[in-house]
């Protein structure tokens, strides 16, 4: 099948450019060590207050961290594709017979794995800290957080391909991705806000993904926002897919 | 798979049209452009920036849907059979196509493997185009480090990857120094000794002149004149006809301007200057002419008329002040 065939393509290309040249992949993965290294400590005794979910200090901050890394391993992607546009690679590409869809999926697998190696990183750096580990439980999380990639990065395309210029794109990127991250109970598990921030952190989607990313890491696999979480992502996933496809059809008019 | 060369016009519009909606209202970018241009020509699409040159080459590459009329490529409809004209098509934008991080050697072979090739035949194919363009040695260097001129020879190897039977350009030679554009040229010569048919739009009278077998010259969305660079000068102007007669102007004027071949004369900063349908007659009968009364000229200096003049005369302002 041909969107097979150029999805593969577009990928390939796309993680070479990106080992080619790492920096927004050291960037990526600099960050949450730094919170890992800086801030985690700090939670140590807080996670010894009443109302601080189960797990411990780590098991309820790597799980956010994570999140975190992939929320900004995909909401920025689009910075690339602004320089991809001003040289013309879009449009060239786009009169071509390949695949509107490959040209959107084949990027996204790369931010994808990209986003899960760093996550891996993360992982592997943080059990020294005190993180505990269920192997079965991890492999869930990390389909989770390829979904948040697969569900983000079509929203950052399609951003690029409106905007078409650096400029433009920041302050909406980060106007998207701040509140989603706040409203995640990432830094700080959200059972500690008040009742109106949790009513409102509800219709996060991140916010489910964490819970269950936790549960998960504590191996509560009876937990319902697990099931909750991944239904969630797959519905927005495809939902953004389909519009970012649509966009890069429509980029060339 | 490609159009036979003789089996009709590549490229044929009908009315097109096609309308921006702005904050001042709607534009009209392209106002009802018809063409035909013939396999294995090399048409330019010659006016001043802003004329709707890109606009009508973005609708005939499928990259911007026609508000109105039809537009017919390579035998197929632009808008409703899109996918078609793209197999049959190499385009080449005025941003280029090559992406600063990759390899030359990395966009030809994707570029192939877009069009269907398998990996080992595009590969092949790259290193065809890459010691043809002069690239071979650059091959596996990032774009980056190219100079504009072998980027510009670049973005055109992946343009033809797949063997079009037709290549868009868009201002292929803007901003490149005299040197590398008439290397660019070359290739685009080259092109045409392959049967590839090219369409290139440009805004250098000298660039049309040079290079285009025939051309439209399109000014405020409409097309103001077809033809071939030779005729559109011969149907302005004829030649221009210098002579320098040593005092004798007013008589010389009123000898000339009688003759059945002079179609006007008149004098200017002291030569006597004739617009005639033939220089290449004009010059030995008017030499007859002037030796018979004994007004030998001084000197004689026969012009063809510029691409310029054709501009001048179908939209009355000269293209080197509307590109200025």
């Amino acid at each position: 099948m041909r969107v097979f065939r150029d999805t593969w393509l577009i990928f390939e290309r796309s993680l070479v450019l990106s080992l080619r040249n790492p920096v927004w992949v050291i960037m990526g993965i600099l960050q949450p060590i730094l919170y890992l290294l800086l801030f985690g400590p700090l939670l140590t005794n807080i996670a010894k207050m009443p109302g601080f979910p189960p797990g411990g200090a780590f098991n309820v901050f790597v799980p956010g961290l994570l999140v975190m890394t992939a929320l900004f391993g995909s909401a920025f992607v689009g910075f690339g594709l602004c320089d991809e546009l001003r040289e013309g690679v879009v449009e060239r590409m786009t009169v071509t017979p390949m695949s509107r869809v490959a040209m959107l999926v084949g990027r996204s697998m790369r931010d994808v794995v990209l986003l899960l190696a760093q996550g891996l990183i993360l992982v592997l750096l943080a059990v020294p800290f005190g993180l505990e580990i269920n192997l079965g439980g991890v492999a869930v999380a990390f389909l989770m957080l390829a979904l948040i990639g697969i569900m983000m990065s079509p929203v950052s395309y399609t951003l690029a391909l409106v905007l078409k210029s650096e400029d433009s794109l920041a302050p909406v990127v980060n106007g998207i991705s701040l509140p989603l991250l706040l409203l995640s109970g990432v830094m700080l598990p959200m059972s500690l806000a008040p009742d109106w921030l949790q009513t409102v952190a509800k219709f996060n989607p991140l916010y489910h993904a964490v819970a269950a990313i936790r549960a998960l890491f504590n191996a509560s696999f009876g937990d319902g926002e697990i099931v909750l979480g991944v239904v969630l992502l797959i519905v927005l996933a495809v939902a953004t897919i389909a519009i970012g496809a649509r966009s890069f059809s429509r980029a060339a008019a | 798979m490609s159009a036979q060369p003789g089996a009709g016009p590549v490229i044929e519009t009908v009315g097109l049209r096609r309308t921006f909606k702005g904050r001042g209202g709607t534009v009209e970018a392209v106002a009802g452009v018809d063409l035909s241009v013939a396999a294995g020509d090399i048409f330019g699409f010659l006016g001043p920036n802003g004329a709707g040159k890109t606009t009508t080459l973005r609708i005939l590459a499928t990259l911007l849907p026609p508000t109105a009329g039809t537009a017919c490529v390579a035998g197929f409809d632009v808008a409703r059979e899109a996918r078609e004209v793209r197999t049959r098509i190499g385009y080449v934008a005025q941003s280029g196509g090559s992406y600063r991080e990759s390899t030359g050697r990395e966009e030809l072979v994707i570029q192939g493997r877009l069009f269907g090739m398998s990996k080992a035949d595009a590969g092949v194919r790259a290193v065809e185009i890459l010691e043809a363009l002069d690239l071979a040695e650059a091959a596996d260097r990032t774009c980056a480090t190219y100079s504009g001129g072998m980027r510009r020879r670049l973005n055109i190897g992946i343009g033809m990857v797949h063997r079009p039977a037709l290549l868009f350009l868009d201002e292929p030679t803007t901003g490149l120094d005299p040197q590398a554009r008439a290397r660019l040229w070359e290739e685009i010569r080259k092109l045409r000794e392959t049967g590839t048919t090219v369409f290139l739009t440009t805004h250098y009278l000298e660039e049309a002149d040079a290079l285009c077998d025939r051309l439209a010259i399109i000014d405020h969305s409409r097309i103001v004149a077809e033809g071939s660079p030779t005729e559109l000068k011969h149907e302005i102007s004829g030649d221009v006809l210098t002579i320098g007669v040593n005092g004798h102007g007013d008589e010389v004027v009123k000898l000339l301007a009688a003759q059945p071949f002079v179609r006007e004369a008149g004098m200017e900063d002291g030569l006597v200057r004739l617009f005639v349908d033939r220089g290449e007659e004009a010059v030995p009968a008017v030499l007859r002419l002037l030796d018979a009364k004994g007004l030998a000229p001084s000197t004689m200096n026969l012009h063809r008329p510029s691409l310029d003049d054709v501009f001048l005369k179908k939209t009355g302002r000269s293209l080197r002040e509307s590109a200025a």
